[in-house]
């Protein structure tokens, strides 16, 4: 269920001269992209998904897997707030099982706010925009707040490495809940971890590093005996409590209509101090998504929504489904204000955004392909 | 027209398969000389024997151009996309065997489990300014089941062959390979992480689902399976 190309194309059009019409300024980016920085920041998860190929001079590079990355290294370089920018155009993505409607060649359309002043306002802005865009497709949208839970996290009465340890997955639920499953003492040590404890309890790691062999490879003996006392250490802190590791358990599964969300938030705030700045925040949010003519009565909130996306929604998420069979969302968007620090070398700027797929919004409007 | 049947080359795994069939009445032989890569298969009617190398079996039953195939259960696996809408599992064949294994150094004290290798990955990339490399020829198989343990801060390296040495090479910091016995490893100063295992493999008999699959290959196959004590696969 595609539409043709000329439909998408020109739905493409339409919706990027909406992106115009409220304020956006037109930016083109390369198809080829160097592939290291992509690599660098998505890992092998990228490598599986885009298509690399080799340049003799300028070596690997990938057929655009997404517009962010190059669009916020555009962004940096010149150096202007706030700025608000559309693009269109093609995006790549290997697809491992066929489905008709998970294309590996599409158009993507998409608008950029980068603005260091009121992020409630930018996140609303840009969400109203999508939803009035998409209104008369009838999607379903799902909003998420990824601020919540990292600052949950921060806030566990825990060491500062555990925190950072569940913080690098929260991206990655499985791993996420085995963490959390340990730091609590829900599961046990592994018995290998508590045979290494045992002995470093009369031995340096220095002594058993030199004991279990030569010693090869770039990772340093000093790195090895760096963990092996982080483990120590970590061994002596006291587990997560069930109170702290319930309410964890509770935010991540929160799930319902906005109103809904934020009284249950200010329940668990109770709790868990932490994280009231950043309920406050979901709160004006609302706020501000009502100014801009947003429902928010029953606007769909899912904490754990984009927990599983490629990792540099850090903020506010959202998108808009067709619930259909083997569809992706129509749109998705969020805030990535980690990942402008990242690129931006130490420079950051707060920047909300999204992209909606014109084949899909095509083929919904056209009602059959 | 007739029923191919591609099957190792070389090696102890084609004379694994030639045993194995033969044991079940079809009898597999070279034809002419030691070095011509072709065969027959005598007692049964309209099959073809196609000597391949075992890497290029998953290829060509994807492709079609053979019904059946005898290769490990790793090469379908990882060369293969969504291996199972592409070839159907007749039959393990009890020989074959090797896990695909992620290793490290012995040395590493520290890292047991893949829990430990993630750890330790995310404080290397800290340190190195790049991801922890995992050295092997094995992409597919190696991305996915890091991915469903969700592990991070690594990157494949791709090594088609002594594998083990790339740690002491500094081309990798760890490898994911195929080993039997451990010995290799054990030489290299490496040792398998204790829920490091990727995938036991085997030596298989697939057939091909995007093959010909017309009323005599079909009867061919039917032939095959009744020899071998075998269900024909729904939807084949």
């Amino acid at each position: 269920m595609t539409a043709p190309r000329a439909t998408e194309r020109a739905e493409a059009e339409r919706l990027f001269t909406a992106f115009l019409d409220a304020g956006a300024e037109p930016v083109e980016t390369d198809i080829l992209q160097p592939a290291d920085i992509l690599l660098d920041l998505y890992g092998e998860d990228i490598r599986a998904r885009a298509y690399v190929t080799q340049d003799p001079l300028r070596g690997e590079m990938m057929l655009r897997p997404d517009f962010t990355v190059p669009v916020v290294q555009m962004h940096m370089a010149q150096n202007r707030e706030p700025a608000r920018y559309a693009y269109r155009g093609e995006v790549f993505r290997k697809q491992d099982t066929p489905t008709e409607a998970r294309a590996s060649e599409y158009l993507q359309v998409g608008f950029e706010l980068f603005a260091r002043q009121n992020p409630v306002e930018a996140d609303a802005e840009v969400f109203a925009l999508f939803a009035r865009l998409l209104a008369p497709l009838d999607l379903r949208p799902v909003t998420g707040d990824l601020g919540i839970i990292l600052a949950a996290i921060r806030g566990l009465k825990t060491s500062d490495r555990r925190k950072a340890a569940l913080t690098r997955h929260v991206w990655r639920p499985r791993r996420f809940r085995a963490l959390l499953d340990r730091f609590s003492g829900r599961t046990p040590l592994p018995e290998a971890r508590a045979r290494l404890l045992d002995r470093l309890a009369s031995d340096s790691p220095e002594a058993l590093i030199d004991a279990a062999g030569p010693f090869v490879g770039l990772r340093a003996p000093e790195e090895v005996a760096a963990r092996a006392r982080a483990l120590i250490e970590d061994a002596d802190t006291p587990p997560i409590s069930a109170t702290e590791a319930g309410i964890l358990d509770d935010l991540l599964s929160l799930e319902g209509s906005a109103p809904v969300a934020l009284s249950h938030l200010r329940d668990i705030t109770v709790d868990l101090p932490a994280i009231g700045p950043a309920v406050d925040r979901f709160a004006d949010r609302l706020v501000a998504l009502e100014r801009q003519g947003v429902a928010t009565g029953s606007l769909p909130f899912e904490a754990s929504h984009g927990r599983t996306t490629l990792e540099y929604y850090d903020g506010f998420v959202f998108s808009f489904l067709a619930d259909l069979p083997g569809w992706p969302p129509v749109a998705s968007g969020g805030r990535y204000d980690a990942l402008t620090s990242v690129l931006g070398q130490g420079r950051e700027i707060p920047a909300v955004g999204g992209v909606i797929r014109p084949a899909l919004v095509a083929a919904l409007k056209g009602g059959k392909p | 027209m007739t029923l191919k049947i591609g099957v190792p080359s070389k090696g102890r795994l084609m004379d694994k398969t030639f045993d194995w069939f033969g044991t079940r009445g079809l009898i597999m032989r070279r034809a002419g000389t030691e070095r011509e890569y072709s065969g027959a298969v005598d007692g049964i009617e309209g099959v073809d024997l196609v000597l391949l190398s075992a890497g290029e079996i998953p290829r060509e039953l994807a492709a079609g151009r053979i019904h059946l195939g005898v290769t490990g259960s790793d090469l379908i696996r990882d060369k293969l996309a969504d291996w199972p809408s592409q070839v159907a599992e007749l039959a393990r064949l009890g020989f074959g065997h090797a896990d695909l294994i992620i290793a490290v150094p012995m040395a590493w004290i520290d890292v047991d489990t893949l829990d430990d290798l993630d750890a330790a990955a995310a404080a290397f990339r800290a340190t190195h300014g790049h991801r922890l490399r995992i050295a092997t020829k094995y992409h597919r198989l190696v991305r996915d089941f890091l991915t469903e343990q969700g592990i991070a801060d690594y990157q494949l390296v791709d090594s088609q062959g002594a594998t083990e040495g790339t740690v002491k090479n500094l081309t990798a910091e760890a490898i994911a390979d195929i080993t039997s016995t451990g010995e290799t490893l054990r030489a290299n100063h490496l040792k398998i992480l204790s829920d490091g295992l990727v995938h036991s493999s085997e030596a298989t008999l697939y057939a091909a689902r995007h093959a010909e699959w017309l009323v005599a290959e079909r009867q061919a196959l039917e032939r095959i399976a009744s020899c071998l004590g075998l269900e024909v696969p729904v939807g084949l």
